[in-house]
């Protein structure tokens, strides 16, 4: 078959399932979720699933992840333990609303959120959205619809589940809401998962998306997050990605930000075959910040590719990007980032970096900024570099008694404490210190936070 | 405690030391001085391990161990210190840690038991006020932001911290005020004892005043062609160097 028509395959096979399942999609869903699909699943299939020729996936080809044979959930699975035995946070003193979810469905045995204040939601987007459509009509879609990446149509046409928050205007969530996503299941999955998080004016919430893995077989994310970040609003939005080896996970983020708003993302990437992460922050007022984190670590064969998409439509906002990657053996990764000044947006203050570490001479790494400026009024700049440990630094500290291999933990530590160092929850940031490091050290080579271990 | 033998070293292939012999005792002090390019900085980057350079013939015993055979880390916890002429800044390692490493890395090496905070701290006050470091410092990455001045204080505190059995300092007085040569200086001799020795690498006389030396060497042309006590320093801060180009020894 040629490489063409194995496209169209894969792209027709999507759409047959679509058709074949049509009732089970719609079944117990909103017709918010419901009236999106038609539209949705014909984009995916005109465009198809991205591989390299598509400049935007240039270095991450989703074709092989699509072409293995799935299993899908159309409807929620009970699990057959309770997933609050199996999976155990490990991040200690770390008090948070907890949340699971599971193959990207929210856990119908979710252990009551407790003192969360008054009007805020925290639950199952398919309920929500069937019950109270008022709450997401205004939202749902409406930065997903104007992507034009192939996965965002295909999870819109697939969607059923996932979370949603509503944090009320002026209400502030002190402690973080910690959302764990686990995928759990005996045969390869096929995982769509729909959020959707509205922080209204003048709110503020910090949120920990964790994504883990709790059994070896084979899994395929197709995530989508609409984040919509009202006036004045402060949110911040960690993400811990920790998965095995057989995951391949494809992660699309979209922040809106109004006015005055401010906004923290972070993304660490500690585990997982295959990661793309899409990000893309949208500036609707003036005076808004966003400061987009992000760090991975890679070994093995794993590929993680990070692609962000800052658009500056409005004057006087700021953006402030930082990616740091350590790559080891022969892992590969990728960093994409456009910014985009629009004709009118001046005052813009635009800022990028992105910094990688290559420990072996295999391993490689990608990187491309792209810059379109249409503003004349403002300060952009970008740098990426690509580099080995620092050798002066390594004999002065072995000049010191301290032996080559914790010499290198530190220096390599010393690279990431800076995006580390901005992490604005204190108990995080020293916890998640302490999970780049012990994933330096090799540590974390088995899953986490499993009890079962199938990764060792 | 060390002996040089017949030295010969490169880099890419060009021959910077072309046969030293020296041997340091206890309890002495040695100056090595001479002009620029004369493989001073070669000398001690060649003792503490740097591997940038080749050694193409010629042993050094260090406390009757073959130091070449040594890793780095070996020969700082083995008692070996260099104080770097240009000390590196390394963003993202707080100095409390990296010396608590180094310090818990010797004391391992003696069979001792690691330093409690506590006592880590205690410790590392009063070596701060041999070296009249600003504490502000020790709180930042190390040598981040640092003056040159600092910088070279910095190295002379690590020294303290340490203990060394053997120090090389090159070109510690380089870009140093008189007042910070004098504080650098005196935190030296602190640390001076009978069972441990110094060798000062540097261009000028003037630290010399404050660190005396047993035994004046001067380097050229990677040969040391001059050996004296300590009247030799003042003679090459009158004469220059130049009568030793000449030959004229």
């Amino acid at each position: 078959m040629s490489v063409v028509q194995d496209k169209i395959a894969i792209s027709e096979s999507y759409k047959s399932l679509f058709e074949e399942n049509r009732e089970l999609l719609n079944d117990g869903s909103s017709p918010l979720l419901n009236r999106m699909r038609d539209i949705a699943i014909s984009r995916f299939a005109k465009a198809g699933v991205p591989d390299v020729k598509n400049e935007d996936y240039k270095y991450t080809s989703l074709k092989p992840a699509f072409s293995k044979i799935y299993k899908h959930y159309f409807s929620y699975r009970e699990q057959e333990v309770d997933l609050h035995d199996v999976f155990k946070c490990d991040v200690p003193y770390l008090d948070t609303h907890l949340v699971l979810l599971v193959n990207g469905w929210y856990y119908i045995r979710n252990q009551k959120i407790g003192n969360l204040p008054t009007g805020v939601i925290v639950g199952s987007l398919q309920q929500i959205a069937y019950e109270k459509p008022e709450l997401l009509q205004n939202y749902l879609n409406r930065q997903a619809a104007l992507s034009e990446d192939a996965t965002v149509a295909l999870n819109t046409a697939f969607a059923k589940d996932g979370l949603f928050i509503y944090i009320p205007k002026n209400v502030v969530v002190e402690k973080p809401i910690q959302v764990v996503n686990l995928m759990r299941g005996n045969g390869n999955a096929f995982v769509t998962q729909r959020n959707l998080i509205i922080a209204e004016e003048n709110s503020q919430v910090k949120l920990v998306m964790c994504d883990h893995t709790l059994s070896s077989n084979e899994f395929l994310c197709n995530t989508v997050s609409e984040v919509f970040v009202g006036e004045h609003a402060v949110l911040d939005y960690y993400t811990v990605q920790n998965q095995h080896n057989n995951t391949k996970t494809i992660n699309s983020t979209f922040f809106r930000q109004e006015a005055n708003s401010n906004l923290l993302t972070h993304t660490a990437t500690l585990h997982g075959g295959l990661v793309r992460n899409n990000l893309k922050v949208t500036f609707n007022g003036e005076h808004a910040e966003a400061n987009i984190l992000g760090m991975s670590f890679t070994d093995k064969n794993q590929h993680v590719d990070n692609y962000t998409i800052i658009e500056h439509a409005k004057p006087n906002c700021l953006s402030n990007q930082l990616y740091k990657n350590v790559l080891d053996e022969n892992s590969t990764g990728a960093f994409a980032g456009r910014i985009h000044v629009a004709r009118d947006a001046q005052k813009t203050n635009a800022f990028q970096r992105n910094n990688n570490v290559l420990l072996t001479d295999s391993a490689r790494m990608q990187t491309k900024p792209q810059l379109i400026i249409d503003a004349d009024d403002v300060k952009c700049s970008h740098g990426a570099t690509i580099g080995q440990i620092d050798r002066e630094a390594l004999f002065f500290l072995r000049s010191r008694g301290i032996g080559e291999a914790d010499a290198r933990l530190m220096l390599m530590n010393a690279f990431t404490y800076e995006v580390v160092q901005n992490i604005r929850v204190e108990p995080l940031r020293d916890r998640i210190s302490e999970l780049v490091d012990k994933r330096l050290r090799g540590d974390l080579a088995k899953c986490h936070s499993c009890n079962y271990e199938c990764n060792s | 405690m060390l002996t040089i033998k017949n030295l010969h070293a490169s880099v890419e292939g060009n021959e910077i030391l072309k046969g030293i012999n020296l041997v340091v005792k206890p309890g002495e002090v040695h100056a090595i001085m001479g002009p620029n390019g004369s493989g001073k900085s070669t000398l001690a980057n060649v003792l503490a391990g740097k591997e940038d350079y080749e050694i193409t013939d010629g042993e050094v015993t260090y406390e009757g161990q073959d130091l070449l055979e040594m890793a780095p880390e070996d020969r700082s916890r083995a008692g070996l210190f260099l104080s770097f002429q240009y000390p590196v800044e390394i963003p993202g390692v707080p100095m409390v840690n990296f010396l608590k490493a180094a310090v818990n890395e010797h004391r391992k090496f003696k069979g001792l038991e690691p330093l409690t905070a506590g006592e880590f701290l205690k410790l590392m006050r009063e070596k701060k006020e041999l070296v009249q470091i600003d504490t502000q410092l020790t709180n930042r990455s190390v040598n981040e932001g640092f003056s040159g001045g600092e910088k070279k204080k910095n190295e002379i505190f690590q020294m303290a911290m340490l203990e060394p059995k053997l120090a090389i300092l090159d070109e510690t007085d380089s870009g140093l005020d008189i007042d910070a040569l004098r504080i650098v200086a005196n935190g030296v001799n602190a640390l001076r004892s009978k069972d441990n020795a110094t060798i000062v690498v540097t261009h000028y006389q003037r630290l010399l005043d404050y660190i005396v030396p047993d035994f004046v060497h001067v380097l050229y042309n990677g040969k040391i062609v001059k050996t004296a006590g300590k009247e030799l320093a003042f003679e090459l801060e009158e004469k220059g160097y130049d009568w030793i180009k000449n030959g004229d020894v």
